[in-house]
């Protein structure tokens, strides 16, 4: 039953000096699928994503992902197992140019020697330009990306985030600061995304959640509190309490 | 857009090439022994500075001990050549043993007596080392503002010990190179010194090009990465741990080469080549020149030194003031060096202050970019 998942989270525990971050969490995903997570401030929605790309490890549990164990495994190591992750604030290369950026995250293999000694192959170059039109950045391939507006760094995260090919993307807060319009042309690209890849959002814009139109997650204090479709739980008595009905602040 | 951007004539890189060749053929006869000589150890140092160019401008890591490899290839050229001029001393060893009573050459001088082996060992040695440093501090996440003390620390743990050996290297006295015999002539004559005149300038020509080679591309790309986000480069799926120790090493590396070429136009390599201000002075050739532009390190190393010795003549004592007046410049007005500001919008910015110069009333990127667009 558990090999037709792409990931299991199994009671993950994340103690800080004895403050529970996440507190025996389990959370599955099913390739292909686009899952929504939410909650309040605090209520350990990072430390998920920390836990799953070998930032933070976790004090108990279990992480599987394709079957194997991701806990104790380096960073660069996950990302290429096939977890690829988007940051909450953009987090680019400024002082390289779009395409560069983009040339880094679609680069195989990932070793110095293949990069120092090989121009870049033209599946790549063409991955790149493919990644460039779907963003609509086609017209800034030379800029800096650090000269890129808001929405623009967001999306050009999100682009290195699929030039990347993962299995599994983790999307953090993709449309924070991002304008209606952008918005929604987000929620489309994720939308457009799942199926192929499998691919969890966190955010807290409501709005964007109802478009993704996908099973929800809702954290709250470590732990999930609820997971269904929107409808489900927006009528769920608990989670009303802890998020939609009174905001924690 | 800037002046860096510009794409310069082919006739113009040509005519400029032309004219640095010929200026360095003819120095010898256009500059004194003297000066000559100053030049050619100044020039040596530039490459150690574009070794810190390539850790520190391009990667991030700032290191303080680059004085270590430095004086290692220094004292692998030394260590040559003192022992291939001491047939005439006692037991066939160089002369400063018979001081401490060594009668015989300690095991690690024997393979110095291959000029093959020291070719190698010059830049093999100091690669090592730094590649072994590197990694043991890379490994353990150690950045910063820590990684530079620890190099600093390094650095003194090669001092002392190299300053009390003196039964295996002649300890605080170092090793003289000058009245040394290599291919049967005088390293300290004027005929040799106008030789590695020229060694050194064709290398650091070399060493530019390579440093040139290794950022650009992909590789460079990713050290930038890695000096201004590097938890980002390792969720892309790079490990920053080898390619930092990869740089280091190649910085290290390139220090050796730097601190053979000094050591014998200066004549002597003692444990003052790993001295903390030497090393921090390093940094500040770089950072006066301009981080990341690699020319301006070469620029930075030359145009400094030539100062101090010029400065020192003139007004003794007053050097250490200027050097820390030009540092301070540097870090308030100009963060970038100076290359790097005239590679920026520096001059445009200094023009349009004294209204010499129209501002831009467009975004300057915007219409760069939409030429630059259309093209694809």
């Amino acid at each position: 039953m558990n090999n037709k998942n792409l990931l299991n989270l199994i009671d993950i525990t994340v103690s800080f000096e004895g403050f529970l971050a996440l507190n025996k969490l389990n959370l599955n995903l099913k390739k292909g699928e686009l899952r929504a997570v939410i909650g309040p401030n605090g209520a350990g929605k990072t430390t998920f994503l920390d836990v799953i790309t070998g930032k933070v490890k976790p004090t108990k549990g279990e992480v599987i992902f394709k079957g194997k164990s991701l806990v104790g495994r380096k960073e660069h190591k996950i990302a290429r197992l096939g977890v690829g992750r988007k940051f909450q604030s953009p987090r680019i290369f400024e002082n390289l140019t779009v395409k560069e950026n983009l040339e880094i995250s679609v680069s195989t293999p990932k070793s110095p020697l293949n990069l120092i000694n090989k121009s870049i192959k033209d599946e790549q170059l063409n991955e790149i330009e493919r990644l460039m039109k779907i963003v609509n950045l086609a017209q800034k391939v030379d800029s800096k990306a650090g000269s890129l507006s808001h929405g623009q760094k967001q999306w050009l995260e999100i682009a290195m985030l699929v030039g990347q090919k993962p299995d599994l993307m983790l999307v953090d807060e993709p449309v924070a600061g991002l304008t209606d319009e952008e918005t929604d042309l987000t929620a489309d690209l994720l939308k457009s995304l799942s199926g192929e890849n499998t691919v969890v959002v966190i955010d807290h814009d409501m709005e964007f959640i109802r478009r993704l139109d996908s099973n929800v997650s809702v954290l709250n204090q470590g732990t999930v509190l609820c997971e269904g479709s929107m409808e489900t739980i927006q009528k769920d008595q608990k989670v009303i309490d802890v998020y939609l009905g009174r905001p924690e602040d | 857009m800037s002046l860096g951007k510009i794409k310069f004539d082919k006739k113009i890189v040509l005519s400029f090439w032309i004219i640095l060749i010929a200026l360095i053929i003819a120095a010898p006869t256009l500059l004194p022994v003297f000066r000559l000589n100053l030049l050619g150890r100044y020039l040596s140092l530039s490459i150690v500075a574009l070794g810190v160019d390539l850790i520190w401008g391009y990667t991030g890591l700032l290191s303080l001990g680059q004085g270590i490899f430095f004086a290692l290839g220094g004292y692998c050229a030394a260590m040559y050549l003192q022992i291939t001029s001491s047939s005439e001393f006692p037991n066939n060893i160089p002369e400063f043993f018979a001081l401490y009573g060594v009668e015989k050459l300690p095991f690690f001088w024997e393979p110095f007596r291959s000029p093959v082996f020291t070719f190698f060992a010059i830049w093999i040695i100091p690669a090592s080392v730094a590649g072994l440093i590197g990694f043991l501090v890379f490994r353990n996440r150690i950045k910063g503002v820590y990684f530079s003390i620890l190099t600093q620390a390094s650095l003194l743990v090669f001092f002392n010990f190299f300053n009390g050996q003196q039964k295996l290297i002649n300890g605080t006295n170092g090793l003289k190179t000058d009245v040394t015999q290599l291919f049967g002539q005088m390293v300290g004559s004027e005929s040799m010194q106008r030789i590695f005149f020229w060694i050194t300038a064709v290398l650091v020509i070399a060493a530019w090009f390579f440093a040139k080679w290794v950022v650009k591309g992909r590789f460079g790309n990713i050290l930038i990465g890695i000096r201004d986000d590097e938890p980002r480069v390792r969720f892309t799926g790079y490990n920053p741990v080898i390619f930092k120790t990869i740089i280091f090493s190649i910085a290290g590396g390139l220090a050796g080469i730097s601190g053979a070429l000094y050591t014998v136009q200066s004549g002597i390599v003692s444990p003052q080549f790993m001295t903390v201000p030497f090393s921090i002075e390093m940094v500040i050739w770089v950072a006066v020149g301009g981080r990341g532009t690699l020319l301006g390190a070469i620029l930075g190393a030359v145009f400094i030194n030539y100062a101090k010795s010029l400065v020192s003549e003139a007004l003794p004592a007053s050097w250490m003031f200027i050097q820390g007046g030009l540092f301070i410049l540097v870090v308030t007005a100009l963060p970038e060096g100076v290359l790097g500001w005239i590679q920026g919008d520096g001059p445009r910015n200094l023009l349009q202050r004294f209204g010499l110069k129209r501002k831009i009333e467009t975004y300057p990127s915007l219409e760069v970019n939409n030429k630059e667009g259309n093209n694809e």
